[in-house]
C-alpha cells in the first residue's frame, strides 16, 4: 500500500525559529538525518519518491481566470497556520508501518538536537485494486 | 535494462525464457549454492538470451546455453569475490576463506521441475513480507526483470532493486537449504505459495482497468505458474482450485470495465465478452477437483465462480446454490468478507431483508465496522428494497471510504443515478 506523509511546519516563528537560524552543527545534524533516512527507506525497498520544497516566502497561489489564464497571487493560503515543507511516498506493506516511518520523520532533529515532533499528515494514495462489485 | 520485446510481445522465445528461468536458477543453485548471486547470473543469461535469440535463433539446446551462461557469469562472480577476499586479506593479513570455483563445463544432473517447486518454497518463505516474496517470486520463479515488476507495481526501479536484494538476504540469513521440504513443512509451506500466487494474481486483474492496463501482466503470469504448480502437484486439491478460481475469474476480465475503463458490476456485464475456453477449462477443473473431496477454501470461492459463469444471463444465476456454497465457504473460516457475500446472496434468494438482516450480524460483530464493503453491500441491499435515500447515504459513505479510485467512482455514479431516478 502505498502512503504520502506530508511534513507540515508550523508558519508562525518560522521566520525567527526555522532552520535558517539554527546553529551549523544542528543544520547538518538535520541534513544528515534526512538523507540518511532517506537512505534507509530506499534500502528497504519502501521509497517511492520525496521531495523538500521551496520555503514559503516563493508560494504563490494560482487560480484561473474566467478566460483560463492564470491569476497567481502570494501563498501559501493566508488562513493557513502550517505549511507543506516537503513529503514522502512510501509503498509498505501496513498502515503501520506507515505510521512508523511517520513517527521516524517527525522525531528529526532540531535545534540542539531536540526532536521536532513535526506534524506528519499520513494519507493512503488511492491505490487499492479494486473489488468485484 | 529493458527488453527488447516485453512480456507477450512478438518475440516467441518469451514464454521460453519464462519456463526455462526457475528450471536454470535451480541447477545454478545447487551447483553453486549463494542463491542470492545465482539469481543475478540467471537474470544476466535471461538477458543476453533476449537480445541474442531473436536476432541468432533459438541454440539447440535453450536450457543448456542458459546454465552455460550463466555458469560462465557465475564463475567470474566467484572469482572476483576470490580476487576481492585475497586483496583486503592482504590489509588485513589474514588468509582468505576458500571460495570453490568449480570448473568450467561440468555436468548438471537435471533435477527436473521440481525445482519450479523448491524455488517457489523459498520466495514464499514466511520470514519475507509479502511485498518482498512477490517481487522475489516473480523474478527468480517467472524470470521478469526488475524493471518490469517495478513497472507492474508503480514504483520506481531502484526500489524494486532494493526489496528484491533485501528479500534475498533475508533468505540467505535464514539459512533455508536449496531442498524439498519435507512432507509436512510441504503442506504448510505450499499454503503460503498460493497466497502469494492469489495476491499476484488479485493485484493483476483487480487492476487491469484505465491507466493500469499494462499490470494484467501480472494475472497471466500468476495464471502461468499456478498452473506450473498445477502440473507438479495434480492430486492438490487446493492447487486446483486456485487454478481454476483464476481462470473463471479471469474470463470476465473483457466484460469487467466500461468504454472508459468504469467498473460494471457482474449482474450488468456483456456476456458475450467471457472468455468461453477458459470457463470450460475452469469448470471442467473445478469439477474433477472437488469430485476427488477434501474441499478447501479456493475450491469453493472457484465452485462459486463457476455458478456465475455458467449462467447465460444474470438472472439465469442460480443463487441458491452460491446461497449454499457460501454457507459452505462459512463453516471454513471466520472471515468477515465470507459473510458480507453471503448476505449479499441471501438477499438474491430470500429477499433484501434477509441480506440485511445478515448485515446486522456483522455490526454487532465489529471487525468490518467503517470498512468501504460493508457501506457498500449495504447501499446495493437498500437499493433493492428500494429504500433510496438509504442507499444513496451508503453508496457516499463507501465511496469516500476506498482507496481505490476506480471503484469510488462506480459508488459515486451509483448514488448519481439514484438521485436522478434514472435505475
Amino acid at each position: 500500500m502505498k502512503y504520502m506523509l506530508m511534513m507540515h511546519a508550523p508558519r508562525a516563528g518560522w521566520e525567527k525559529a526555522g532552520i535558517g537560524t539554527w546553529p551549523m552543527e544542528d543544520i547538518k545534524a538535520h541534513i544528515g538525518f534526512m538523507k540518511t533516512f532517506a537512505k534507509e527507506l530506499s534500502e528497504a525497498g519502501e521509497l517511492v519518491g520525496a521531495e523538500g520544497l521551496a520555503g514559503p516566502e516563493q508560494a504563490r497561489v494560482v487560480r484561473a481566470r474566467k478566460d483560463g489564464t492564470p491569476e497567481v497571487t502570494d501563498g501559501p493560503f493566508a488562513e493557513a497556520k502550517e505549511f507543506l515543507a516537503g513529503y514522502w511516498i512510501v509503498d509498505c506493506e501496513s498502515t503501520d508501518r506507515a505510521y512508523a516511518i511517520a513517527a521516524r520523520a517527525s522525531a528529526a532533529p532540531g535545534k540542539g538536537g531536540v526532536p521536532l515532533n513535526m506534524p506528519i499528515e499520513v494519507r493512503e494514495v488511492m491505490s487499492a485494486p479494486p473489488v468485484e462489485v | 535494462m529493458t527488453r527488447p520485446s516485453s512480456p507477450g510481445g512478438s518475440f516467441t522465445g518469451e514464454h521460453l525464457l519464462r519456463e526455462l528461468a526457475p528450471q536454470v536458477l535451480g541447477a545454478i543453485v545447487r551447483r553453486f549454492g549463494d542463491f542470492s548471486a545465482a539469481e543475478d547470473a540467471v537474470q544476466e543469461a535471461l538477458l543476453a538470451a533476449s537480445l541474442q535469440w531473436p536476432a541468432e535463433g533459438l541454440p539447440d539446446n535453450p536450457r543448456g546455453w542458459l546454465i552455460q551462461v550463466a555458469a560462465r557469469r557465475m564463475t567470474d562472480h566467484l572469482r572476483a569475490e576470490l580476487a576481492r577476499r585475497r586483496r583486503e586479506a592482504v590489509v588485513v593479513m589474514q588468509a582468505p576463506e576458500q571460495v570453490s570455483v568449480p570448473p568450467e563445463g561440468g555436468s548438471y544432473a537435471d533435477a527436473g521441475q521440481d525445482d519450479t517447486l523448491i524455488l517457489l518454497f523459498m520466495c514464499c518463505h514466511p520470514a519475507l513480507s509479502r511485498p518482498s516474496a512477490i517481487a522475489l517470486t516473480l523474478r527468480a520463479v517467472g524470470g521478469l526483470t526488475t524493471a518490469e515488476i517495478a513497472n507492474a507495481f508503480l514504483v520506481p526501479e531502484t526500489t524494486m532493486a532494493q526489496r528484491i536484494s533485501r528479500a534475498k538476504q533475508t533468505i540467505k540469513s535464514s539459512g533455508v537449504p536449496f531442498r524439498m521440504p519435507d512432507e509436512e513443512e510441504r503442506r504448510r509451506r505450499l499454503g503460503a505459495v498460493l497466497h502469494i500466487l492469489y495476491l499476484i494474481f488479485n493485484e493483476g486483474y483487480a487492476s487491469s482497468i484505465g491507466p493500469a492496463l499494462q499490470r494484467s501482466d501480472l494475472s497471466n503470469e500468476a495464471i502461468r505458474l499456478t498452473r506450473a504448480v498445477h502440473h507438479l502437484l495434480p492430486d492438490d486439491g487446493e492447487v486446483g482450485g486456485l487454478l481454476a478460481l483464476m481462470l473463471l475469474t479471469d474470463a470476465r476480465r473483457a466484460a469487467r470495465t466500461g468504454a472508459d475503463g468504469e467498473l460494471v458490476p457482474l449482474t450488468e456485464q456483456d456476456r458475450t465478452l467471457w472468455d468461453r475456453p477458459a470457463i470450460a477449462e475452469g469448470v471442467a477443473l473445478i469439477s474433477r477437483t472437488l469430485s476427488k473431496g477434501s474441499i478447501g477454501l479456493y475450491q469453493l470461492q472457484a465452485a462459486i465462480a463457476a455458478v456465475h459463469d455458467e449462467a447465460p444471463r444474470a438472472d439465469d444465476t442460480d443463487w441458491p446454490q452460491i446461497l449454499a456454497l457460501y454457507g459452505l465457504l462459512e463453516r471454513m473460516t471466520d472471515n468477515p468478507m465470507v459473510l458480507l457475500s453471503h448476505a449479499v446472496a441471501a438477499a438474491m434468494v430470500h429477499g433484501p431483508t434477509a441480506g440485511l438482516k445478515l448485515l446486522e450480524s456483522l455490526d454487532a460483530d465489529g471487525r468490518l465496522a467503517g470498512h468501504h464493503r460493508m457501506d457498500a453491500v449495504r447501499a446495493h441491499l437498500l437499493e433493492m428494497a428500494g429504500d433510496h435515500d438509504g442507499a444513496i447515504a451508503h453508496y457516499r459513505a463507501a465511496a469516500e471510504r476506498t482507496t481505490s479510485v476506480p471503484e469510488r467512482n462506480y459508488l459515486i455514479t451509483r448514488a448519481a443515478r439514484l438521485r436522478n431516478g434514472d435505475h
